[in-house]
């Protein structure tokens, strides 16, 4: 790793200012940062951690919207959504494993879009609201391709905005050495119509498979997916999987998806 | 370099860093306590895991300074008073579940964690838990056997008796 300082900031105020300093940059949990550092991809002159704002920590719950905070760990978010939104819970209690639940965050996850995360899978089929230090970002504005998002330079995501479906399901086809998605799909039915989220398929990141959420949305079943195919075209290909078998596990993942929905 | 005071092991420690100065460096290096193995360094294998205030965390994952004010606990802390091994690690000795040991310290630290959120485990459960933790000897049988004995489990149904 390079040289650069830490600072920790208790308020969002402050952790804005200091970002305002010339390469500077967000620490969350350090789960994907840490790595990037020590692989010196990138140079940051300081971090400004954001785990020790309490603003930007836990869960608020009024009613049908959960309020996430930016800086919430995967493991809080695991046993605090067991009750609220059980599907959102579950997705949590299963990225990586326990040391990196207990450091990363949401707001981390959220910020660095990785193609194979689980985050912006529920964050867009939720509907999603990202809430920053200046704007609210719908989801469907906020994942703009692999590593992409409308996040500006030095704006934190301070807060998730997460509607609570009546039914929803994540189904994680686990790529074993790295625990991320290979392909994970995340399936949501509100009472206006059903939302349909794929991760780890497509070179674009995160997206919705509209054409399932058609069919979902006239009839919630397995079955009303079943005629319904999946173009491979700009999926990603890769040792772990051709944009071919991507294709089919997104139509398969959906299926059990809607399957366990509860 | 900044000063960071947290208790490692129930001892207060206060030692100078710099902003890349890893959780994990600080230990070994500054405090010399090279029970926390780095095996990976890139936070895929758990040798390095520890517990800060509580959380079993990879300390090669974790800046020195993000644990000022903390309590930290590693695998020199674990045996009994007396010296004697701990439930845990004794049950790691009885079954057999380390062969060269390097994976040892993050797997007695990790099962820690797992046995104080669920102190008695199914196979299964103890499997996942694991997820984190790489171990190239054991083939992993011996050190789920361990732990349900250190949970006061049977373990004449695990395979690789
Ligand atoms: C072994 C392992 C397995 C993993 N498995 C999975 C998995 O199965 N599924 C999955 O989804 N993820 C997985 N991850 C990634 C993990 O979830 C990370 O915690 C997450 O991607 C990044 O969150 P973080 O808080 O650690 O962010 P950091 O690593 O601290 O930061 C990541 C990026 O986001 C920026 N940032 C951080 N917080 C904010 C914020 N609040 N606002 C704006 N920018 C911010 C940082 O500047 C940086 O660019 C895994 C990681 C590891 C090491
Ligand atoms: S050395 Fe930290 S996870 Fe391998
Ligand atoms: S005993 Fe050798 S790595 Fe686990």
């Amino acid at each position: 790793m390079y040289a650069f300082d830490i600072e920790r900031p208790t308020s969002v105020a402050d952790a804005v200012a200091a970002l305002k300093d010339e390469d500077a940059q967000a620490l969350g949990g350090g789960q994907t940062l840490i790595p990037t550092l020590k692989q010196r991809l990138a140079a940051p002159s300081k971090l400004v951690s954001l785990t020790g704002i309490a603003d930007m920590q836990g869960i608020a719950n009024d009613g049908d919207t959960l309020r996430i905070g930016g800086a919430t760990t995967h493991a809080t978010v695991a046993v605090d959504t067991a009750d609220t939104y059980p599907a959102l819970a579950d997705l949590a209690s299963h990225i990586g494993d326990p040391a990196v639940r207990n450091r990363g965050t949401i707001g981390g996850s959220l910020a660095n879009n990785d193609p194979s995360a689980c985050y912006p899978a529920v964050a867009l089929a939720s509907g999603a609201t990202i809430i920053t230090n200046t704007r609210e970002i719908a989801a469907d504005d906020y994942f703009q391709g692999m590593f992409t998002t409308a996040l500006e330079d030095g704006e934190i995501v301070t807060a998730i905005s997460m509607p609570v479906p009546e039914k929803a399901n994540y189904q994680k086809f686990v790529q074993p050495a790295s625990r991320f998605a290979l392909v994970g799909v995340f399936v949501a039915k509100f009472a206006d119509g059903v939302r349909v989220a794929v991760t780890g398929a497509s070179n674009e990141g995160v997206h919705r498979w509209t054409e399932a959420e058609d069919a979902l949305s006239a009839d919630f079943s397995a079955g009303a997916i079943a005629g319904l195919t999946v173009s491979a075209d700009n999926l990603i290909a890769d040792l772990h999987g051709s944009p071919e078998y991507r294709a089919h596990l997104v139509k398969v993942m959906t299926g059990r998806a809607v399957a366990a929905a509860s | 370099m900044t000063t960071v005071t947290m208790t490692v092991n129930g001892k207060p420690v206060s030692e100078n860093v710099e902003g890349r100065t890893l959780l994990s460096t600080l230990l070994r290096d500054d405090l010399r306590l090279t029970g926390t193995h780095i095996g990976c360094d890139t936070s895929q294998c758990g040798a390095c895991v520890v517990h800060v205030n509580g959380e079993a965390v990879k300390s090669c994952t974790m800046f020195a300074i993000e644990a000022d004010g903390a309590e930290v606990s590693t695998i020199e802390g674990q045996a009994n008073a007396d010296g004697s091994l701990n439930v845990i690690q004794q049950a790691f000795q009885d079954h057999h579940g380390l062969q060269c040991g390097f994976c040892t310290p993050g797997m007695v630290m990790t099962t820690a964690s797992l046995l104080k959120e669920n102190p008695k485990p199914t196979e299964a459960e103890v499997r996942t838990y694991l997820e984190g933790n790489i171990c190239r000897c054991t083939g992993y049988h011996n050190i789920v056997k361990a732990i349900m004995a250190a949970s006061g489990q049977d373990v004449s149904a695990i395979a690789a008796e």
